[in-house]
């Protein structure tokens, strides 16, 4: 297992990826010209609930491993924040896009 | 103990950089943050491989402390202002780790990395060359620190909090949602302890919330303050955090953080384990 608690590097989603019986919820963060890198993204319950939080990768991908449900990611940045909702109702990979204005 | 006691702000420490005997140091799991650019001046720290014991699952020892300590270029006399990323959860356990071996001289950027960079402040890749002092530990002050026979003891006479994610101490999950799945420990958490995750004591931008906020937080929650109170998490450092929302911004007097934390009690024979989610209540 992991023996540290902080967030690993953030890597992009691979086409077709097995993620065996983990719910993940993948994507990016964008901003006025594409990709935005090093936003703070926030995984946040359908009460609005704080989860979890990764810092994006230069290239803006994030992931979180969470329980099924609907949740928000919300991105952090220094030009704007976002938000999404994305349905994660089992295992698999759910992916979503934060636009950051 | 007032904000100011324990906390600086990011003006604060942008205006202080070159300010003599103060030393700023970014703690964190993750040291590659430190490498793609860090506060101008700041120092780093390893939490993995200079705050741990390489061999058993325990602190550097006293002199290992003094060692590093020195080796940094930080002296007995520095005001060290600690910082990292995750919000601030690794410089919140060397804030706690600090104060553990004597040196009060110690406070947290309010904020940590986080609010640094949302703030839109300056990072350098420039690493400093600060010369060796001869630093000197106390023992460690064991009142900040809870083993697993005392946590045992606490159920149902002491506060315990746990400070992970709502489906971490239900047994959803047995870590952190930024990390798969993987452990071989029981899922759960200890009997009567009251969930208050770290992420509640915060502010979005990672700085902590007031000591009033604090106190409403934690009442509602369930927390006796007339008792003494032991935090954990999983490896001990989001415990922290709010250990340090305890004992430095709110001012109980009596609070542990028990570092072996999850980790430790999830794989322990014969103790009690409680799964759900209504705790303490």
């Amino acid at each position: 297992m992991t023996d540290g608690c902080g967030a690993p590097e953030q890597t992009a989603v691979v086409t077709g990826e097995d993620t065996g019986d983990q719910v993940v919820v993948a994507g990016k963060v964008t901003g006025g010209e594409g990709a935005l890198g090093g936003a703070y993204v926030r995984l946040l319950n359908a009460d609005g609930e704080f989860a979890g939080e990764v810092q994006a990768s230069p290239e803006g991908d994030f992931r979180f491993y969470a329980a099924p449900g609907e949740w928000k990611v919300r991105a952090l940045h220094r030009s704007g924040n976002g938000e999404a909702t994305v349905d994660a109702a089992g295992p698999g990979l759910h992916q979503v896009t934060i636009a950051v204005a | 103990m007032s904000r100011e006691d324990v906390l600086v702000t990011t003006q604060w420490a942008e205006e202080n950089l070159n300010t003599p005997g103060v030393v700023f140091a970014e703690v964190d799991e993750d040291t590659t943050a430190y490498e793609g650019g860090h506060i101008p001046g700041a120092v780093r720290i390893d939490w993995k491989t200079e705050l741990q014991d390489q061999v058993r699952r325990d602190f550097v020892d006293k002199a290992g402390f003094e060692k590093l300590l020195s080796a940094k270029g930080i002296s007995n006399d520095d005001l060290v202002i600690l910082y990292g990323g995750n919000n601030n959860w690794f410089a919140a356990y060397a804030y706690w780790y600090f104060k553990l071996y004597g040196h009060d001289k110690v406070k947290l950027l309010d904020g940590g990395r986080k609010k640094w960079e949302l703030d839109g402040r300056d990072l350098v890749k420039e690493v400093p060359d600060r010369p060796a002092t001869d630093y000197k530990a106390s023992d460690q002050d064991l009142s900040l620190r809870a083993f697993r026979d005392e946590v045992v003891d606490a159920i149902s006479t002491k506060n315990l909090v746990d400070v992970r994610s709502p489906d971490e101490f239900s047994g959803k999950l047995l870590a952190p949602a930024h990390l798969p799945q993987e452990s071989a420990q029981r899922a759960g958490h200890i009997p009567s302890a009251l969930n208050v995750p770290w992420a509640q004591t915060a502010n979005e931008d990672g700085t902590f919330k007031t000591a009033d906020e604090l106190k409403e937080l934690y009442e509602e929650a369930g927390l006796d303050t007339s008792k003494a109170t032991i935090a954990y998490c999983r490896i001990g450092e989001r415990s922290s955090h709010t250990w340090f929302a305890l004992h430095e911004l709110m001012g109980l007097k009596d609070v542990k953080n028990y570092d072996g934390s999850w980790t430790e009690y999830g794989s322990l024979v014969g103790v009690p384990v409680e799964t759900g989610s209504n705790g303490g209540k």
